[in-house]
């Protein structure tokens, strides 16, 4: 497999200002993305100035508690916005294109579905009851990709035997089909336009732990055969490092650390990943697990300076009065947090 | 030894009937088939399984919220038929965790009014008594400053702080046996660890048996000693912690083991070596040995026409599997 070494680098994106180059090894440049909510309380910061880069064929995690703004994050970049939205804004360059700057006509046909596709969470449950599953797979083809049906549905089969479901359930109904091929069914259907990026939110978290692991083995086949980078969605942090390259570790609406896989399960920087992974339990170490007191802070009207100073054993002055910025490390890995500031 | 028994269970089955247009018998659903075990005063003991293996059910009967079809339940000397006095005084000695805190609370009332309640129906003590135990026990479970937290409703109380709040209603009624049915399942990892440890220093202060159920194997050695492995209705292996991660025998524990990831950045280079399939229906489960379909070692002619029954390859390690047979 192509290992990610320590030696790696995280893709900060070299020219952070001006647009990235098409073609370049960067697959996914997103920043200062912002989505907030309007609420009947206020203004709810989900996603608050959050920038990150990915090159092509990297596996990125995005972990963090629940209602941290990963979900919300997805929605940002593939622009599958609610209603009652209070601020969208931001730059996300997918293959060198801000795709914020199109129409949403545009974004629909071109991007959405042939460049970047989603497994959300409970999908599982959303596959259409009354048609066949093969249908349901090709239909993107037909309708994005303008594919007769019959080169839909042999593009269909060929995403079947590479997700691991068996030729005939081409032609059988979700009811038909247990939890862990409904799952590869809906796998399958986010991978038949071949997009380069796929984002998969809590793709397995209803499943058992077997089909869990077979369906993460099948993951790992797909990125070792196909041209595809994931996203992958969890606040299951041990199952998370079954994918991941890179981490991504969201606190209260905003990234507080990117890293690569190496640094994050072993050696995390920000207070915050690091209180996160020691509170893991471990099945085969027998570690002192510890855990974060308190509660993350609520999204409307969060506080001014560090987000997680309540709660941060090391805390100091400087957190309170002004929300840290990014450092970057040697490898490129992004923490904010005062405690790295280079000063 | 005899009388240290809490809880015994022998040869429980409870079956749920399915039924056709809502009257035409169509099966059952065997929830749970055969299951016994006996658990001490005083002792912890977890059951792990998949979800859908039967362990809610398995609670429930013993709760007697569930018909049993079929076995004994016998908790403090005392046999449970099912008939309403054996369950009423059931009850009050066994604290219930369930599996959601979100639903398990009552929106419309106050911390005080949820924990003062079952003292209300059991006619616990005097007002004064009363106050002074809800008050107690918040501090236990650190639902602190207390008076802070007398007067809010559920939904202002974190995760976490729910089910700190469950846990104090389970145990206002000095139970002996508190059955806690993934408790921390609906919890951010963060606070999981906190709520085991504050179930742990509970049943270790005041020697209450405690059944901890969840399909997460790995929070298991954070909380008990003995480990029940459930598939497909039945208990298939009982060892020791350390035995079933170390030293499983169960050809289902070794897969399940193996499934199961630590956080390690190796893990992204390795495929994980286990059975395909996907758990049998509980309405025609497979023959045999249950989990002859899925397994890499099962033994022909014989797996998958007879049902095995518990060996002892080592004592105190129990293994439903042909493997062992002595
Ligand atoms: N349409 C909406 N209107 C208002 N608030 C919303 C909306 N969608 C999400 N939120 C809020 O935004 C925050 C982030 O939600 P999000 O779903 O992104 O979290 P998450 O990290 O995916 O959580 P989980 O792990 O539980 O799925 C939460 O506080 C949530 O309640
Ligand atoms: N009231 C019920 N009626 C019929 N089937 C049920 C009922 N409750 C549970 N079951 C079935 O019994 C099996 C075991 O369920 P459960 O005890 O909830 O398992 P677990 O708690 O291990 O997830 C499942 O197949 C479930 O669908
Ligand atoms: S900025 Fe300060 S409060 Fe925030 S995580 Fe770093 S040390 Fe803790
Ligand atoms: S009894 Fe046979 S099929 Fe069942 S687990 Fe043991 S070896 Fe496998
Ligand atoms: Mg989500
Ligand atoms: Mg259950």
């Amino acid at each position: 497999m192509n290992q990610i070494r320590a030696t790696d680098q995280i893709n900060t994106s070299s020219s952070r200002q001006g647009s990235p180059d098409q073609g370049s090894d960067t697959l996914l440049d997103v920043r200062n993305l912002c989505l907030h909510f309007r609420t009947s309380r206020g203004v709810l910061q989900a996603v608050d100035d959050v920038s990150f880069s990915m090159q092509r064929r990297r596996s990125i995690a995005i972990i963090g508690e629940s209602g941290c703004g990963k979900t919300s994050l997805a929605r940002a970049i593939l622009r599958l916005l609610p209603r009652n939205v209070h601020t969208y804004k931001g730059e996300v360059y997918l293959d060198g294109t801000d795709v914020m700057t199109l129409s949403d006509e545009w974004f629909r046909q071109k991007v959405r579905w042939t460049k970047v596709s989603m497994v959300s969470q409970a999908a599982m449950n959303a596959l259409n009851p009354v048609l066949k599953v093969g249908t349901q797979v090709a239909e993107p083809l037909i309708v994005h990709e303008r594919m007769t049906k019959r080169d839909a549905l042999a593009r269909a089969r060929e995403v079947f035997r590479i997700v691991g479901v068996p030729e005939d359930f081409l032609h059988r109904y979700a009811f038909e089909l247990s939890g862990g091929m409904r799952q590869r069914a809906i796998l399958a259907m986010a991978l038949v336009t071949n997009p380069a990026l796929v984002i998969l939110d809590e793709p397995t978290s209803a499943l058992d732990m077997l089909t869990q692991a077979n369906i993460f083995n099948a993951l790992k086949d797909i990125k070792n055969q196909l041209e595809v980078g994931f996203i992958l969605i969890t606040h299951d942090i041990s199952t998370s490092s079954d994918l991941a390259d890179e981490v991504i570790v969201m606190y209260a609406g905003q990234l507080v650390e990117h890293s690569l896989s190496t640094t994050a399960y072993r050696a995390p920087l920000h207070p915050y990943a690091r209180g996160l992974m020691s509170s893991v339990p471990t099945l085969r170490e027998d570690k002192k697990l510890e855990f974060i007191p308190g509660q993350p802070p609520s999204l409307i009207n969060p506080p001014s300076g560090c987000r997680f100073a309540v709660r941060c054993s090391r805390r100091f002055e400087r957190c309170d009065q002004e929300p840290p910025t990014f450092t970057v490390g040697e490898h490129g890995e992004l923490v904010k947090c005062w405690l790295h500031a280079k000063e | 030894m005899a009388n240290d028994v809490l809880l015994s269970v022998k040869d429980l089955h409870t079956w749920y009937e399915l039924k056709k247009w809502g009257f035409l018998h169509a099966g059952y659903v065997r929830a749970v088939d055969g299951v016994s075990f006996s658990l001490h005063r005083g002792e912890a003991l977890t059951i792990v399984g998949e979800s859908g293996s039967g362990k809610t059910t398995l609670l429930k009967t013993i709760l007697g919220l569930a018909p049993k079809t079929k076995g004994e339940i016998v908790f403090a000397g005392q046999k449970l038929d099912g008939k309403r006095g054996g369950v009423e005084q059931l009850r009050s000695q066994v604290g219930f965790v369930q599996q959601d805190p979100y639903g398990a609370l009552p929106p419309f009332m106050t911390v005080r009014k949820i924990l003062e309640e079952p003292m209300l129906i059991n006619k616990f003590g005097t007002g004064a008594e009363r106050e002074q135990r809800i008050r107690e026990v918040m501090e236990e479970v650190r639902l602190l400053p207390v008076n802070d937290f007398l007067a809010k409703y559920p939904h202002m109380l974190s995760g976490g702080q729910q089910q700190r709040l469950v846990i104090a209603r389970a145990m206002i009624l000095r139970p002996s046996l508190i059955v806690a049915d993934e408790p921390v399942s609906m919890l951010d990892a963060s606070v999981r660890v906190e709520i085991l440890e504050l179930m742990r220093r509970i049943q270790t202060a005041h020697n209450l048996g405690v059944i901890y159920i969840t399909h997460d194997l790995s929070t298991v050695r954070y909380f008990s000693e003995r480990v029940f492995i459930m598939y497909a209705a039945k208990v298939v292996e009982q060892a020791g912690v350390d035995e079933i991660v170390h030293n499983s025998l169960h050809p289902y524990t070794k897969a399940l083991l193996t499934a199961i990831p630590d956080p390690d950045p190796d893990n992204a280079h390795r495929y994980r070596d286990v059975p395909s399939g996907e758990p049998p229906s509980l309405v025609n489960p497979p023959s045999g040995c249950r989990f002859h379909p899925r397994c890499p070692v099962k033994i022909e002619g014989q797996c998958e026409v007879e049902v095995p029954p518990p060996f002892e390859p080592m004592k105190g390690h129990l293994v439903e599997c042909w493997l062992y047979k002595a």
